[in-house]
């Protein structure tokens, strides 16, 4: 019984980390709803919030499942900045087109890796979400490295652009594969897989757009940023001051 | 024309709705190219299960009769109803006509 209860827990915390970074991630693409510079674009950027939301409620829905009592609705809203365990590049500004894009591509390629490993997770209800979100996540990095070939490859100021957010966003993303406490309780139990054992594929698969882009591969900072043990920059406050207003105003509001 | 040029081009969107289904049009987006146009064709208007298949095709590639020419093109088709197929007593054994 011991044992059950702490694996529980174990697979709780793991389908936050997960799902929290597709949450983030679609908050942050819903602040470009009106804003894109193209309508298509516009669609597109929300198309790609829907799927990671999605993804976001299923796992959220399973942990609140889990931990025996709230609902979706009370973890994505109702919880403090420390209890989020995404990614801190997720929770990084939009900044422009080209910023937005370099962002989604580093995630894509980790998703990619992460929920092709994650089908065989020994637990089924991580398995069945991981199929889905697989082919979702083909689509997402079919567009975002698409982009980053037209803007890399494309005039002297998109490839700036492009570079410039690059080195900027690079250094973010060593905590993907570097595993927190909770990762590694996953992977021993066989939840999810190691962090580490997703870098070459990821590599591999980013380093050949970025080719395609004329892009050059910053250097690796060692340093890691700590998302994933719930320590995070100041964006996260905001973004989630913004997403959960409604919720902390009006509690049990609905429409 | 600058802002023309600026502007992406025109493509025209079809849809197959389901196997089987001819594709129909469903209207326009603009794209930079073929691929960004399937995309943004599939973005646009198949988020509800619209389709299985798209065509896109540069609206300026399209030949379209002028609509000057109706008169000359389908008014004579107008008093010829013997074209229609509605003079024939189908007979009852015969299904699927």
């Amino acid at each position: 019984m011991e044992a059950t209860s702490a694996a529980s827990d174990v697979l709780r915390r793991y389908a936050l980390t997960i799902g929290d970074t597709s949450l983030i991630l679609a908050q942050r693409l819903g602040e470009w709803i009106g804003h894109a510079p193209a309508l298509e674009e516009d669609l597109a950027l929300a198309n790609i919030a829907l799927d990671l939301l999605g993804q976001a409620r299923y796992l959220l829905s399973h942990a609140a499942q889990l931990q025996g009592g709230g609902t979706e609705d009370d973890l994505a809203f109702l919880r403090d900045p420390q209890d989020f365990l995404n990614l801190s590049l997720v929770e990084q500004p939009n900044g422009d087109f080209g910023e937005t894009i370099v962002r989604q591509f580093l995630i894509d390629a980790w998703q990619l890796e992460l929920f092709e490993r994650l089908q065989q997770s020994s637990e089924p209800k991580l398995a069945e979400l991981a199929a889905k979100a697989i082919k979702e996540t083909r689509y997402h990095f079919r567009f975002s490295s698409g982009w980053m070939v037209r803007l890399g490859d494309g005039t002297e100021e998109s490839h700036r652009r492009v570079q410039t957010a690059l080195d900027a966003l690079w250094r973010f993303t060593h905590e993907m594969f570097v595993a927190s406490p909770v990762e590694q309780e996953a992977a021993a139990l066989g939840i999810g897989p190691d962090p580490a054992s997703l870098a070459a594929g990821w590599a591999s698969r980013v380093e050949e757009v970025l080719q395609e882009a004329t892009l050059k591969r910053p250097a690796d900072v060692a340093y890691s940023w700590h998302g994933k043990r719930g320590q995070h920059s100041e964006h996260l406050s905001r973004l989630l001051a913004e997403m959960q207003i409604m919720q902390r105003t009006y509690p049990g509001a609905q429409w | 024309m600058t802002q023309q040029q600026k502007q992406w081009p025109l493509y025209e969107v079809f849809i197959r709705a389901r196997s089987g289904l001819e594709h129909k049009h469903v209207g326009s987006i603009h794209a930079a190219d073929a691929t960004m146009a399937i995309e943004h064709a599939r973005d646009v208007y198949t988020r509800r299960q619209e389709g299985v298949s798209i065509w896109v095709v540069r609206s300026a590639d399209i030949i379209a009769s002028d609509p000057a020419d109706a008169d000359a093109l389908f008014e004579p088709a107008k008093d010829k109803v013997y074209r229609h197929p509605t003079f024939y007593e189908i007979p009852d054994e015969v299904k699927n006509l």
